[in-house]
């Protein structure tokens, strides 16, 4: 059994954060739960989705973030408790719902988590989504530990019901996505009746008595935290210098202070409870020294909005010192660190530091530089993806008219460097790749000559093309939609959607066609296997060149990684060592320097390629490529 | 067993696709399951592709560290993959750093494509004995390979951790944490991997 569901009340557990928030909502009596995958986010839904039938609960992949955040307000308007995650793009999407619905309020426990991806680890963008909470006057909590992740979760729930608003919870790459030990408690058993009072109905209108509505609610809020023992000071009455940290923040600058060892010099005000913030608490805690040093990820939202409080209250608190990003003392930019942390506190206090003899790590350094190659990032071998791209190189320069590829969000965004040949060039949000190609595709009244294409995956079709192709249509867009249809939601960890013919809890499900939904808004549309490269190409070059309107091709082939858990190698892929003429041979290393799968590798002593056995997947695609017909297939 | 320092920080390394998400996260219930502290960082999403992976583990006895670890305080080192080991030592390798190593490299596509070149093994092997207190190495990939299934390598290193003995961790914890997160189909060549681990590491 999953250790997320045990009802072993005490027990301590290795959870992930994003594991934690689902036991909190468990926890919590959580009935419905919805999301669109998007990492760090992914699996606070996927691991719910697994234990949904033995917990009684209703969990869905819906098909973007906003219908997801709808999803669970149903739930909260019939009175049952909802949780809803997504990315910080996700909340993009959601924010036109969530700005409603904070005006319309909501009535069982409804949490919305959204996990913040700092340096863009696993995202198209660095982005910090507080501002929402106080664009919307919306409670925001921010966990700073796995056991924290899981009790904010708890109390999420229960303020939501008490103010009768959705409660933000922000998490970040390092909680989300890092592990750490977790004592549980009890999973109550209640199974309240779901009814939607038609006496009260929800309506956002009239705005302005409703936004004062949520103005009191946000005041209340402000009341209950300044209570929240979810904030903290840690340190001596009256330190050289205070750090106010909220989130992961929090555990770089103990780490900090310990590095450093100034527990006598430096406290920590902790801040779990970040909007509204509290702010007699604060006015409080900031009268216990005049040097202060914000450490958050991504935007300095407390050093703005402390700044702001302290203003209000200047006279009173009298001159003090903030340091954090506008003095740049912090980066602006970029996930925090330990490393960064520790120096911050460091140049205040004018001391050293020296984590390693600085010979040790110039000898080092020197190793790594002489020694280790860089490691870009490419497709996985064996993926369908690398062959797509290939035959877009392949049919764009045949065509010849320049064509540009406008490009998504999933894996086949890598399609950007040298695995996708640097084909795709531009990247921007979920569904763009076809919207851009709506405007691209009107622009031959202008003058433009070069074909258009845009490349978008399943599930990002379904997710926010779909509007895109219908307008395209309808407006008489000129241009190629090339769908790398992988049957899986690849990048997030292979969620299914709605092509795929099963669900978030894996029931079967009605398949949404892609042919069929294409077809049916007006565009022309074929299919091809982009393993069997030739017809690929020639396809591909076919509809650049045919009559104008929006063509659909539709390339598919399962992720590479989905069809390894089912089936071994299709073919046991092999270099002839007699065949293949290496340096000679005229085709500039083909399979090695341009095609550059994974699975193949350029053995210096014999000058020749050859395959990793470790690494070749045995999709055979490189043998349709060497024109010596070394790389050999046979059927596994 | 006494933890030689508080917080002991280990690193596990490699490149995208060598498991070692799963190996951070089987070692860690080793280790909670002995009641210790345990805080996990790891690389994911698009580092998952053929990219240079780390997982960070602080395994305490009283407290919850932060997911990452600070510069120059790795304590032990367990690389999937040489050229990695020399990558992680750049930035966390102290003198006191022990380092266990998997031999078999993985080249990248700057390497494949010929736009860098891959260093002779030993030549890595020998700079990183110049950069630990003590280094055990294996070429885990082949055994892996050997019983069928690159797949194995991660846990064959696991093994061969349990065996060089820096750690508290125990053949049956890994047997109990395995019955735990995987079908009880994969426990016998599992366990077979974790043993070869053990037989065949050594100390350079």
């Amino acid at each position: 059994m999953s250790s997320v569901a045990q009802n072993a009340p005490g027990k301590t557990v290795l959870l992930m954060g994003n594991e934690a928030i689902a036991r909190g909502a468990l926890e919590a009596g959580v009935k419905v739960c919805a999301a669109y995958p998007g990492n760090p986010s992914s699996e606070i839904i996927g691991t719910l989705a697994k234990i949904a039938g033995e917990m009684g609960l209703h969990v869905e992949w819906s098909v973007n973030e906003k219908v997801a955040l709808e999803v669970t307000a149903a739930a909260s308007l019939a009175g049952l408790r909802g949780l809803c995650a997504m990315k910080q793009n996700g909340l993009n999407v959601a924010s036109d719902f969530l700005l409603n619905l904070n005006l319309t309020g909501t009535d069982g426990g409804l949490v919305l988590v959204v996990a913040d991806d700092p340096s863009g680890v696993s995202s198209t963008n660095e982005e910090d989504s507080r501002i929402y909470a106080k664009l919307g006057d919306l409670p925001l909590l921010e966990p700073a530990t796995f056991q924290e992740a899981k009790e904010m979760t708890k109390t999420a729930f229960e303020m939501s019901e008490q103010l009768g608003l959705p409660v933000l919870i922000r998490s970040v790459t390092r909680v989300s996505h890092a592990r750490g030990n977790v004592s549980l408690d009890e999973i109550p058993k209640a199974s309240p009746k779901p009814r939607f009072e038609n006496s009260r109905p929800r309506l956002a209108f009239p705005p302005v008595p409703t936004h004062k509505a949520l103005h009191e609610k946000s005041e209340k809020a402000r009341q209950m935290f300044e209570e929240s023992s979810f904030n903290s000071y840690r340190g001596p009455e009256t330190p050289e210098l205070m750090v106010v940290t909220s989130g992961s923040g929090w555990m770089y600058a103990l780490e900090g202070v310990i590095n450093l060892n100034v527990r006598n010099k430096v406290g920590i005000l902790k801040l779990g409870t970040t909007w509204p913030l509290p702010e007699n608490f604060l006015l409080e805690n900031l009268k216990k020294t005049d040097r202060i040093l914000f450490i958050e990820e991504v935007d300095p939202f407390l050093e703005n909005n402390v700044k702001e409080i302290y203003a209000q209250n200047c006279f009173d608190l009298g001159l003090k010192a903030f340091f954090g990003k506008a003095s740049k003392n912090v980066p602006d930019i970029g996930e925090l660190n330990p490393e960064i942390v520790t120096r911050a506190i460091q140049t205040l206090l004018s001391i050293s530091y020296e984590p390693r003899p600085p010979d040790y790590a110039q000898r080092a350094h020197e190793a790594a530089s002489d020694f280790v190659p860089s490691r870009t990032l490419g497709f996985c071998p064996g993926c369908p993806h690398r062959a797509t791209y290939w035959a877009i190189k392949m049919a764009l320069a045949l065509d010849g008219r320049d064509g540009f590829v406008l490009g998504d969000i999933g894996c086949y965004g890598l399609g950007m460097g040298p695995s996708g040949f640097g084909q795709m060039k531009t990247i921007h949000a979920m569904g763009s790749g076809t919207g851009l190609a709506c405007g691209f595709g009107q622009l031959d009244r202008f003058g433009l000559e070069q074909p258009v294409v845009a490349v978008c995956g399943d599930s990002t079709f379904y997710h926010a093309a779909m509007p895109a192709l219908v307008n395209a249509y309808y407006n008489g867009a000129n241009f190629l939609l090339l769908l790398l249809d992988n049957s899986a939601t690849a990048m997030t960890g292979f969620q299914p959607h709605p092509g795929t013919g099963s669900t978030a809890t894996g029931e079967t499900a009605p398949v949404i066609d892609l042919r069929a939904v294409c077809e049916g808004f007006g565009a022309r549309v074929e299919v091809v296997d982009p393993f069997d490269v030739s017809a690929t190409v020639e396809t591909m070059l076919r509809l650049l060149q045919d009559e104008k309107g929006v063509k659909v091709l539709i390339l598919k082939r399962e992720c590479a990684l989905v069809s390894a858990k089912r089936q071994k190698n299709l073919y046991k892929v092999e270099v002839d060592q007699d065949r293949c003429l290496g340096e000679s041979c005229g085709c500039n290393r083909l399979c090695t320097r341009i095609f550059k799968c994974p699975g193949l590798m350029w053995d210096v002593t014999t000058e020749k390629a050859r395959i990793d056995e470790a690494i070749c997947t045995g999709c055979g695609v490189c043998a349709g490529i060497c024109p010596a017909s070394a790389i050999r297939k046979e059927v596994a | 067993m006494f933890l030689s320092k508080d917080p002991f920080n280990v690193i596990i390394g490699g490149v995208g696709g060598q498991g070692n998400v799963l190996a951070s996260q089987i070692l860690g219930e080793m280790l909670v399951s002995q009641e210790y502290v345990v805080t996990i960082g790891e690389t994911y999403g698009a580092s998952q592709r053929g990219g240079a992976v780390m997982s960070h583990l602080r395994i305490s006895n009283k407290d919850q560290f932060s997911p990452l670890i600070p510069e120059g305080q790795c304590n032990l080192l367990i690389s999937l993959e040489p050229v990695e080991g020399l990558r992680i030592l750049d930035t966390y390798g102290n003198p006191r750093v022990m380092t266990l190593l998997n031999t078999r490299p993985i080249h990248p596509i700057d390497v494949i494509s010929g736009n860098a070149t891959y260093p002779e093994v030993s030549k890595v092997i020998s700079k990183i004995k110049e950069l630990s207190r003590r280094v055990w190495t294996l070429n885990a990939t082949e055994i892996a390979l050997e019983m069928g299934d690159p797949i194995f390598s991660n846990i064959v290193m696991l093994g061969a951790l349990c065996a060089i003995d820096v750690l508290p961790i125990h053949r049956q914890g890994f047997e109990m944490i395995i019955r735990e997160l995987l079908p009880s189909r994969l426990l016998e060549e599992n366990v077979k991997a974790f043993d070869k681990g053990g037989e065949v590491v050594q100390e350079i």
